[in-house]
């Protein structure tokens, strides 16, 4: 060790180019992973919102209606269960034959009929219904119309195609531009995809019953799954002894963290169903299923979490002669909160884009009604985007985008508030 | 020094054994009186065990009132885990096994009636590194007092913090920022704030652990202060690695080798005059 000082000086001076060398380069390392991650990002938000985008607004048109009391009510009873049976539909087909006329034929009066969507005939029956004054009167009305010609609105539709390629027809198409020149056909705020459930019609299909039915679900499964995880938790962490039973529990809940979701919506049909026989399809029986996949995150994260806390501020405690409760309640149970909160907010992030599971329990239903209450039958959004995007028709395509904003928006605004919520607790002294 | 005692360790059995205190057992082969008069806190041939290991071999000692016990000895011959045995601080430590009786006021601590919760607000401890809560100043002197049920309103419960930080020599440095964290203040201060923390629900016993070793020569010595002044009302043991604090702080003192408890006497006799071989070259610096 008799080197001189000039020679380690050198040395030094030259592990050190090396050093910074390598430093450099991993900076650029991970400074290339983040640009590709947020590249990525983008491509998928921009292809979601060209793709979806155009699902937020809906064709409708103008018609004048007239409220023919030959058709609605011939025997001049106005009775209201006459009334609701009435033949609305050929109201709408009246209205488009005096815009367009001669039209001869079933055919074509069929194709006519076509362009304007089923919901039009029920908003007359609804109207007729809740004011019967309007009978022998004309009305001018703005309804959908059919998903076609929305589609053809939009540029979706390709008009050069052969006819018997396209869903709309060479004369569909005369008469939508016939509409479009007289100022009929406008694109308005699709305020139904907000307020329906789902539909075979896609102009009428919307995701309430869907955001409805998460929120249920999600609901079950916080309820259930933040109190039991973080109880779990406090016990195996700061109570239990360590012996083999322990080690058998916590190598047991390490692998349900890995296990495949499916298995558990095996799971969930086997005892929830089958054996407890609650009914198919309810959030209540989602809420459940996902518990179960969310309750092994929780406990590893909340695990670490009160792991974290410095024994310090526990002996702090003891030997203040608070008990182990009293210890655990007031001083590492806060301390811990942020990062139980952590592993909440991603166990329910997966638990809101599950969807295996929930096929396996019947959520994968096709469900109209909007569920008002945890028993009735329900889907949630990710089972909804993924039961429109197996649909044929063109406009699905847009409102499968859509819904997956709505379910993007709906994890940001999830996560929002657990962030909101854990900075809270993070008022770290 | 006189050599002559060095070589025949006199067991403290044969010197007067206090009124008070249990008789000490035979095979105690401690040097002095490990008896005082006044003792609260009485260990009679105490064990430790963690796991399979050994740490502390039959030490009988007296805490007594209105004094203070200095332990020194090297690094590693069990002070710590000793002093955890007088408040039962050991129970946290899994594996940590406890034979023989230590007794508090007639009560032996590691009886199965005994409540630790009441045994730890009776034995308080301040630990080596200040360990405030993470909450306000106030709040963690009022923490004890508050878990305790010793005050009946928000006056009287200002009032004990108001006494308690008094005591611990820290009103003035804070009274204007009482809401501000704990961990806010320096190090001396938060080891005062942990001393007031303590005495705020007004043990009989108090604990230290070497509780100026991250602390500044002036922190120190107002701690020592405090120490002094705390002695009128408490019985306090205080674990240290300096001699120089054993000697100014403490009127007895308790020399440890190897989980033993080598010699026990007043504190000016031990350092004029030790009577063990060991502590004479722990003491004299040949030896930690
Ligand atoms: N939790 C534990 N588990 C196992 N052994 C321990 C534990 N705590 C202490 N020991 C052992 O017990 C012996 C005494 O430790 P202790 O902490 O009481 O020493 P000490 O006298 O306080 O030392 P120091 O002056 O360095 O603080 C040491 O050999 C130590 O390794
Ligand atoms: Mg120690």
């Amino acid at each position: 060790m008799n080197r001189s000082i000039a020679e380690t000086r050198a040395r030094v001076e030259r592990s050190l180019k090396r050093r910074r060398w390598a430093e450099r380069r991993f900076q650029a390392y991970g400074l290339g992973a983040v640009l590709l991650g947020v590249g990525f990002v983008a491509i998928m938000f921009s292809s979601l919102i060209s793709q979806g985008w155009s699902a937020f607004r809906q064709a409708y048109v103008t018609l004048e209606v007239f409220y023919d009391p030959e058709i609605i009510d011939p025997d001049g009873t106005r009775k209201p269960e006459d009334l609701a049976i009435a033949d609305y539909a050929a109201l709408i087909r009246n209205s488009l034959k005096a815009k367009f006329p001669g039209v001869e034929g079933r055919a074509a009066t069929k194709q006519l009929a076509g362009l304007v969507s089923g919901s039009a005939a029920q908003e007359l029956q609804r109207r007729v219904v809740a004011t019967p004054s309007l009978i022998g009167q004309k009305q001018t009305l703005v309804v959908l119309t059919s998903d076609t010609v929305d589609q053809l609105l939009k540029g979706r539709i390709d008009r050069t195609l052969e006819e018997e390629n396209r869903t709309i027809s060479d004369q569909q198409i005369r008469w939508a531009d016939q509409w479009v020149r007289d100022g009929q056909l406008s694109l308005r705020f699709n305020q139904r995809f907000f307020t329906n459930g789902d539909s075979r019609e896609p102009e009428q299909a919307g995701v309430w019953g869907a955001i409805v039915g998460s929120i249920y679900t999600l609901g079950v499964t916080l309820l259930l799954s933040f109190p039991i995880g973080i109880a779990a938790a406090i016990y195996l962490e700061e109570f239990a002894r360590r012996n083999r039973w322990t080690d058998l529990i916590e190598v047991n809940i390490n692998n349900l963290a890995a296990v495949p979701s499916i298995v558990f919506g095996l799971l969930g049909l086997a005892m929830f169903l089958n054996f407890f026989g609650m009914p198919r399809s309810a959030p209540l029986v989602g809420g459940l299923v996902l518990t179960l996949l969310t309750l092994p995150t929780i406990i590893i994260a909340s695990r670490a979490a009160l792991k974290a806390v410095p024994p310090s501020i526990r002996e702090a405690a003891l030997g203040m002669g608070a008990s182990r409760i009293q210890t655990v309640m007031h001083h590492v149970l806060p301390m811990a909160m942020p990062g139980m909160l952590t592993g909440t907010i991603i166990g329910m992030a997966r638990a809101l884009g599950e969807t295996a599971p929930l096929l396996m329990i019947g959520m994968v239903a096709f469900i109209v009604d909007v569920p008002k209450g945890l028993t009735d039958p329900a889907t949630v959004l990710p089972v909804q985007v993924f039961l429109w995007a197996g649909s044929p028709e063109r406009a699905f395509l847009e409102r499968t985008s859509a819904a997956i904003l709505v379910l993007l928006a709906f994890l940001v605004l999830m996560n929002a508030t657990a962030v909101v919520l854990r900075n809270r607790f993070e008022r770290r002294w | 020094m006189s050599t002559a005692t060095l070589a025949t360790p006199v067991a403290t059995a044969a010197e007067e054994p206090a009124a008070t205190s249990p008789p000490v057992p035979e095979n105690c082969k401690t040097v002095g009186r490990v008896t005082a008069d006044g003792a609260l806190l009485i260990a009679r041939g105490v064990n430790v065990f963690y796991g399979e290991k050994q740490a502390i071999t039959e030490v009988s000692i007296d805490i007594a009132r209105n004094q203070v016990l200095a332990m020194i000895g090297p690094s590693g011959c069990g002070k710590s885990t000793f002093l955890r045995c007088l408040n039962r601080m050991n129970d946290t430590i899994e594996g940590a096994r406890v034979t023989g009786s230590i007794v508090l006021e007639g009560q032996d601590i590691y009886d199965k009636h005994q409540d630790v919760v009441q045994l730890r607000a009776r034995v308080g401890m301040v630990f080596q590194k200040p360990n405030p809560f993470p909450k306000s100043i106030y709040e963690n002197v009022a923490y004890g007092p508050r878990i305790h049920g010793l005050a009946a309103d928000r006056v009287e419960l200002d009032e004990i913090v108001h006494t308690s930080l008094q005591r611990a020599g820290l009103w003035d440095e804070v009274k204007d920022r009482l809401t501000s964290p704990g961990t806010s203040l320096s190090g001396g201060q938060q080891q005062r704030l942990c001393i007031a923390r303590t005495i705020a629900v007004n043990p009989e016993v108090i604990l230290m652990d070497e509780p100026c070793s991250a602390l500044d020569p002036i922190a120190t010595a107002r701690i020592e202060d405090l120490i002094d002044e705390l002695r009128e009302s408490y019985a306090i043991a205080i674990v240290t690695h300096s001699m120089q604090q054993a000697a100014r702080v403490s009127q007895r003192t308790a020399y440890f080798h190897l989980g033993d408890l080598i010699e026990v006497g007043e504190t000016d006799r031990i350092f004029t005059n030790p009577r063990h071989k060991l502590t004479e070259d722990y003491i004299t610096g040949r030896f930690g």
